[in-house]
């Protein structure tokens, strides 16, 4: 279980004594290890059935800290490991020697994926807002990474957001230490109780909405489009796929553990909010300009699809909903912003307007593309569509039809904004039009992620009977 | 009133205070400084209501010492961007989003 948060440590920081651009196949081989690390894990916590737990260096809570792996983490951690290990062969493609966006993508992206795993891993409130730290400056690196000021623009703003979510969760945990003397999650879920004090009250509102922040729910998401629209390609798949999830795996940990006595009272307010993230974050990637952007505001609006589940939990087919929907969209937003980047490299152009032609000399990338957007449609057989079909049945059990509504015109949304740029892409091309060749691996790994989005519908069985270990 | 809850409430206080100015104020340096201001307060609410009977608890002291190494990392961070923006555009405000 150490392994998966040592090892990005050890690489990361390798590839920084070794200099700038350095560390290619040290982060290779050691998410090749961390990938085998993860599957071995979850085939453990599968076959248990039960929550493991591991006291770091021999103490346990509450003095020490308590790592701990039940079934919900297991999966997050494979998604982290699975979607990391392909854009790790993709950046490498990517970054040219001596490339000074590319100068600190290797030392950063290992400390990013070092505190998601430990996020995955921690037990208590305090451990998480520390991880939740690590991944939020380490993004922020990321993002800065380009240099120019459109990038350190969209930094500053990302960080602003960053900790003003964290910090609302720090007082929020400060709140329920006072109150209850204690951080960790397992002694706390049987204390809180619905006629709890009103300060207990006050705590998880608090940490819910700034872990909202973090997660770019509508209405906090004007710091995504701009922070994820402006990376590098590398850098925009790894927060949109994977960032932006983490923050939404803490409040489903709350609100399934801890939080589940308040929460019954608030749960539709999430999902009110999914819902106009749903459509105003389709609206926009409708309207955007730049293809970038475009996908940044689909994020905006696939992250409303995880909101949704909220009024239907504590039931295991909302919770699998949403951990499918996590899944179909991270493999597909990392393949859609991997796709992206091959063609802006390979035209030179960022614009929707101008991708007419790009079908003809990237035809690869653009079925990555349009695979990807099958996904985000919902169509079967991809994981969009088990996470869709999953979500719209558990909605009809209990008879919340507004929930199937928002989720078949998010459907038709997103075929509005994928068909807009494959309509384009198909147009012929101006004549004076040039196309830089670009390498096949970076296509490729394009077209890998987008398959895996799709098949991963046929597996999802699998994974959601992972979800029920330990839970 | 105890002392523990005076520095609650002073921390209360702080944090509302530092929140407001973070996203209020357009100055870089300024919203740096209320970030600051608005993390002093969580520590101080962390550190005064789990004083019992005016004796300390040394876990919330430990974690608003680790707390305080985030923010000071955070804050070395936000001021190297805010040296990058200023050299690139001469602002020390940011500049409108894109639409």
């Amino acid at each position: 279980m150490t392994g998966l948060i040592l090892l990005p440590l050890a690489w990361a920081s390798l590839a920084f004594v070794l200099g700038p651009g350095r560390g290619k196949w040290l982060a290779i081989g050691g998410l090749s290890a961390q990938a085998w690390l993860a599957f071995d894990l979850a085939a453990k916590v599968g076959a248990g059935g039960t929550a493991l737990l591991h006291p770091v260096g021999g103490w346990g809570a509450p003095l020490g800290i308590d790592l701990a792996a039940d079934g919900l983490s297991a999966v997050m951690l494979l998604l982290v490991q699975c979607i990391a290990l392909p854009l790790a062969i993709h950046a490498g493609a990517y970054f040219k020697r001596g490339d000074a966006a590319g100068a600190y993508f290797w030392p950063l992206a290992g400390f990013l994926i070092a505190g998601l795993n430990a996020l995955f891993l921690s037990a208590d409130l305090f451990n998480l807002y520390v991880t939740l730290e690590l991944v939020g400056l380490a993004a922020v690196g990321l993002v800065a990474a380009g240099g120019g000021a459109q990038q350190v623009a969209a930094a500053l703003r990302y960080l602003f957001a960053t900790l003003v979510g964290s910090g609302l969760y720090l007082l929020g945990v400060a709140l329920i230490h006072g109150a209850y003397g204690t951080v960790s999650i397992a002694i706390l879920t049987p204390l809180v109780t619905s006629d709890a004090p009103r300060l207990v009250w006050i705590a998880g509102g608090l940490m819910l909405a700034g872990l909202m922040v973090k997660t770019a729910l509508f209405p906090f998401h004007t710091w995504l489009p701009s922070a994820h629209g402006n990376a590098p390609a590398p850098v925009s798949a790894l927060l949109s796929a994977l960032v932006v999830k983490a923050s939404f795996y803490l409040i489903l940990r709350l609100w399934l553990g801890p939080l589940a006595p308040l929460t019954s009272a608030i749960a539709w307010l999430p999902a009110l909010l999914g819902a106009l993230a749903i459509l105003w974050g389709s609206w926009q990637a409708i309207r955007a300009e730049r293809l970038k952007r475009l996908i940044a505001y689909s994020t905006v609006a696939q992250l409303g699809y995880l909101f949704l589940i909220f009024p239907l939990l504590p039931g295991t087919d909302a919770l699998e909903a949403g951990i499918m929907q996590a899944f179909a969209h991270g493999l597909a937003k990392a393949a859609m912003f991997v796709a992206a980047g091959v063609i802006i490299e390979a035209t030179g152009r960022e614009s929707v307007m101008d991708l007419s032609g790009a079908a003809g000399h990237l035809p690869l990338t653009l079925f990555a593309f349009g695979l990807a957007g099958m996904t985000l449609m919902g169509l079967p057989p991809s994981a969009g569509f088990l996470a869709k079909w999953l979500l719209i049945e558990a909605a009809l059990d209990r008879g919340h039809w507004g929930l199937v509504a928002v989720v078949l015109a998010g459907g038709l949304l997103a075929a509005v904004y994928v068909f807009r740029v494959l309509r384009q892409a198909f147009l012929l091309a101006p004549a004076d039009a040039v196309v830089k060749s670009v390498p096949r691996r970076l296509e490729w790994v394009a077209f890998l992620l987008a398959a895996a989005s799709v098949l991963l519908g046929l597996r999802g069985v699998d994974l959601v009977r992972l979800l029920g270990a330990g839970a | 009133m105890t002392s523990g809850l005076l520095f609650a409430s002073t921390g209360a206080l702080l944090f509302a205070l530092g929140l407001a100015g973070v996203i209020l104020i357009a100055h870089l340096l300024r919203r740096i400084l209320a970030f600051n201001v608005m993390g002093s307060g969580a520590f101080l609410i962390l550190v005064g209501l789990a004083q019992d009977n005016d004796i300390p608890d040394p876990v919330p002291q430990a974690m608003v010492l680790t707390g305080i190494v985030v923010a000071v990392a955070a804050t070395a961070l936000a001021l190297a961007l805010t040296r990058r923006l200023h050299a690139l555009t001469g602002e020390v405000e940011l500049p409108r989003d894109e639409a």
